[in-house]
């Protein structure tokens, strides 16, 4: 199963990213293989509904699982859509919140955390 | 001739000088545009007579024509709508209503509803038609009730535009449909910088703007340099007046608390159509 973190940059090392739709990069785990492949969020800079077209890249990404700091209400009900499970993570680097969920020491997310992005 | 009375920063005072300026126009109408937070009726008082919804298109889908190939979603900038493995989905408040998903559905699965997103009301203060729009609470998108309002400024006559606070899309609706743009400014950090940003916004799209000086006698000096070196005039200066605020206060625009600037605003008239004159010419 595959499993996507929000990131500022590539890689297992790479350190989190607290935003949900504006991370610049989502790193996805394969829980099979421990293998990582980071791709650029193409949502980061759109102008708005960054949220949810950042949901539908995690779910066409294949990822059941999202490790995120902060998740607003719209990608929060296109994840659960979707049926993505939201973790919530705060700091640390993309390996790190791989191993607390691995762990089972994440918290999961039962409602989008975060406001909306256009309602400041 | 169209005025519009707009300012960068908000509470320098728009919306008493708009009021005032209605109170000694002869036959004007008003249009209250700041549809987020519309209060020119406060200190007007009309009787409101009516009120109509204003809608906008929203996407639809027909789930036995859809095939989840994603296109509609793929082609909308607004980010609005979402096609996952199983599902359609679109989120309203994204949504700018342009009816592309519609045409690049390759099934024509997509129809459009309509959505409430505000009112505008109608109303009269004595012989002042008296416009008014207001987006409904969480909503995102106050443009198309500014358009809505107006549609509203009549065939003749003058039609003062209380507008939006600051210089984002919704000010710039509203600058945009007027002859000249008078930007009522205080004489603060906050509304010199942005009373800056008006300024250069308005000559971006080539509106002709005045300046009022609010609470003038704070010390308006670099207002004034501003205002000589863009050369944009300033057409009158109010000091901070006790009455006048314990008026505001009391709902009652500047011309009632202070009818001795009865005169100034006549004149500020005269002058705000003497400069789309110019222009003209």
């Amino acid at each position: 199963m595959k499993i996507c973190v929000t990131a500022s940059s590539e890689g297992l090392n790479a350190p989190v990213d607290s935003r949900f739709g504006r991370a610049p990069f989502m790193v996805f785990i394969d829980s099979e293989t421990g293998e990582a492949e980071s791709r650029p969020n193409l949502a980061a800079t759109a102008g708005h509904g960054a949220g949810t077209q950042a949901a539908q890249a995690v779910s066409r990404g294949g990822a059941e699982v999202l490790l995120t700091a902060n998740c607003g209400p719209k990608a929060f009900e296109l994840l659960r859509a979707a049926e993505v499970e939201v973790f919530s993570i705060v700091g640390g680097t993309v390996s790190e919140a791989y191993e607390a969920w691995k762990n089972d020491s994440l918290t999961r997310l039962e409602n989008a955390n975060a406001a909306s992005g256009w309602s400041g | 001739m169209k005025i519009a009375v707009a300012s960068g920063k908000g509470g320098t005072g728009k919306t008493i000088i708009a009021t005032s300026l209605a109170l000694v126009w002869e036959n004007p109408t008003f249009l209250d545009c700041d549809v987020e937070g519309p209060n020119a009726h406060l200190l007007l008082h009309p009787t409101i007579e009516e009120s109509r919804p204003v809608t906008v298109t929203v996407p639809r889908v027909n789930e036995i024509d859809c095939n989840l190939c994603g296109e509609c979603a793929d082609f909308c900038r607004s980010n609005a709508l979402a096609v996952l493995p199983r599902k359609w989905m679109v989120f309203e408040q994204l949504c700018h209503s342009c009816g592309g998903c519609r045409l690049v559905c390759p099934t024509g699965a997509i129809y459009e509803e309509n959505r409430r997103i505000g009112e505008v009301r109608f109303g009269r203060r004595d012989h002042i038609p008296f416009v008014q729009g207001e987006l409904d609470e969480g909503e995102a998108h106050p443009i198309p009730i500014i358009e809505e309002v107006l549609r509203h400024s009549g065939d003749q006559g003058d039609v003062i535009l209380d507008s939006p606070p600051g210089t984002s899309c919704s000010m710039i609706e509203v600058a945009e449909a007027a002859d000249v743009v008078l930007l009522v400014t205080e004489p603060t950090p906050f509304g010199l910088h942005d009373l800056n940003l008006a300024v250069r916004a308005l000559k971006e799209i080539r509106r002709p703007a005045a300046i009022l000086v609010n609470r003038a006698d704070w010390g308006a000096d670099e207002v004034r340099d501003f205002a000589r070196s863009e050369d944009i005039p300033i057409l009158l200066e109010i000091p901070h007046i006790l009455k006048v605020a314990e008026g505001y206060a009391r709902s009652r625009p500047l011309v009632e608390s202070a009818p001795e600037f009865r005169s100034a605003f006549a004149l500020l008239k005269s002058q705000l159509r003497s400069l789309t004159r110019e222009t003209a010419a």
